[in-house]
């Protein structure tokens, strides 16, 4: 218990004193989710709302594989990177790999299949006649869609903020494609890992404290969101 | 009305098979994790008769494999299980510190001083030694070959070349400290970098980028036919990595072995063990020299 307490009060002193360290490894594991989850935002959304409303063969299979997706292991994605990026790799003449933008990528292959699968299922829990209502009013499919996407915006809300939290906190793609690089690719999960791994735990809590005030934040968005749309 | 009734029954039979793919998917790994993880399979088959031992030990001693030699050797003269927790020498060390485990095998000579002398050991007993080796792009940009050490860590450091380190606190990482204090300390460069990793992560990644390193030769050894590097620096005198066994002291803990923890560092420097140690060989070479070895009768 001492060291957890040591841990939080550390947390604290860390953020105070502005430790280098901590803030650029804090700094960049925001602004790589936030891309990530942004950039799959744009794919997943259209890519969800479609399954969600149009029909054609193999949509199901797709609906499934999507909502599989969002169980594949963190280690798995990284190591598919790894392969792809490597010296002796395919894409290895990109030199993504020990790099950000490689981190960048597997974070989005991350968020993806989350933001399709809670995107989907925003749009298609909503009132069938909702889009039925806009269909009588004489409405284009554009329009259409837009409504129906703007009905579905705290799902869709919902669905970046979950990408956004799994990116965040997940260690397997930043250690293995990030590979953990001082100054360069350490982020928040794998400078806790490090840390840990060095014996000098009571840093390693104050990181994961960090951390876990991060999610904390996005946990109260995210039932905030949660909040407005049972009231509705 | 109704449809809708219809509509959500339908979506939520169609949840069904995502949610039964993603059990077993789950079910699955778990399946996995359990078969790999050789301690909780001893657990399940026979509860040990003398216990549990815990030891703290480096990432390379276990990566060279040399404790899956020796550790079923002494688990069944003493009827006992052997947990292996395989960190950093620095963290070993930590979790001697907080009682954590009852035996720790490292390598940091100075590192090993201070935690006897802060009485948390009551034994120390050097049992083996290898070499760390510089390792670099065949091409060897900064020139290093054959150099000495020092005279090769300050050729990378001047001329801004890559260069690896695992930054963890370990007991390569404490050598290479080592060698930039005798330089006057080290000035980090952009290609200069920290990976807070174990050897193996380390080593791997220094071939990707074609970076220097310095690696221990188990470590090398095993992972030589998956890199391209090639050993710049070896067999100096000023590169030898002793190990040693220390009991952690029962007298601040509770719950340890002590009798048992003894018996393991008894076991390490016994003449049977010490042999076993010479003997042991990757792809033909010998690892590790024992220091314990009575000359030969």
């Amino acid at each position: 218990m001492e060291l957890l307490w040591d841990g939080l009060t550390g947390a604290l002193q860390l953020l105070l004193e502005r430790d280098t360290l901590v803030l650029r490894a804090a700094w960049r594991s925001l602004w790589i989710s936030g891309l990530a989850v942004a950039l799959a935002g744009c794919g997943g959304i259209p890519v969800g709302f479609l399954l969600a409303q149009t029909r054609f063969i193999g949509r199901s299979v797709c609906v499934v594989l999507f909502r599989a997706g969002m169980s594949i292991p963190t280690v798995l994605i990284g190591l598919v990177c790894y392969a792809l990026f490597s010296r002796r790799g395919p894409l290895g003449g990109l030199d993504l790999l020990y790099t950000q933008w490689g981190i960048l990528v597997g974070e989005c292959a991350l968020a993806v299949p989350i933001i399709v699968t809670w995107t989907h299922r925003a749009v298609g829990g909503l009132d069938p006649r909702a889009a039925e209502t806009v269909w009588t009013m004489g409405a284009g499919p554009l329009r259409r869609w837009w409504v129906l996407i703007s009905e579905a915006r705290v799902g869709i809300a919902l669905a970046l903020l979950t990408a956004f939290a799994r990116c965040l906190t997940e260690l397997g793609i930043a250690m293995m494609v990030g590979g953990n690089v001082k100054y360069r690719t350490r982020t928040l999960t794998t400078a806790t890992a490090v840390e840990t791994a060095r014996g000098e735990f009571d840093r390693g809590v104050a990181m994961s404290t960090i951390l876990f005030l991060v999610a904390l934040l996005v946990t109260v968005l995210h039932a905030w969101c949660n909040r407005g749309k049972r009231e509705r | 009305m109704r449809g809708a009734l219809v509509w959500h029954r339908l979506a939520r039979a169609r949840c069904l098979p995502g949610a039964a793919l993603c059990f077993l998917t789950i079910v699955g790994s778990q399946g996995c994790v359990a078969e790999n993880d050789p301690s909780s399979v001893t657990a399940s088959v026979e509860p040990p008769k003398a216990g549990v031992l815990r030891l703290a030990t480096t990432t390379s001693t276990r990566d060279s494999g040399l404790l899956d030699v020796l550790v079923p050797g002494f688990e069944s003269q003493q009827g006992c299980r052997v947990d292996v927790i395989a960190v950093g020498t620095g963290a070993a060390l930590r979790l001697g510190e907080a009682g954590d485990v009852d035996v720790l095998v490292v390598h940091a000579r100075n590192a090993e001083r201070a935690f006897m002398a802060a009485k948390y050991g009551t034994r120390h007993e050097e049992f083996m030694f290898n070499h760390f080796l510089l390792v670099g792009p065949a091409s060897d940009p900064a020139k290093i070959h054959a150099l000495e050490p020092a005279a090769a860590f300050a050729r990378i450091a001047t001329g801004k070349h890559v260069y690896f380190s695992r930054g963890d606190d370990s007991g390569t990482h404490k050598r290479e400290l080592q060698i930039w204090e005798q330089l006057g300390g080290l000035v980090e460069w952009v290609d200069y970098c920290e990976v807070g990793q174990g050897m193996g992560p380390t080593l791997m990644m220094a071939d990707e980028k074609q970076g220097y390193t310095l690696v221990d030769m188990g470590t090398y050894l095993k992972f030589k036919e998956k890199i391209a590097l090639v050993p710049l620096v070896e067999e100096a005198n000023s590169l030898r990595n002793p190990y040693a066994a220390l009991v952690v002291n029962a007298a601040r803990h509770d719950k340890l072995n002590a009798a048992l923890a003894g018996a393991f560092v008894d076991f390490l420097i016994s003449q049977p063990t010490q042999r076993q140690i010479a003997d042991f060989r990757i792809s033909g070479r010998a690892l590790f020299t024992p220091t314990r070895l009575d000359a030969a009768p």
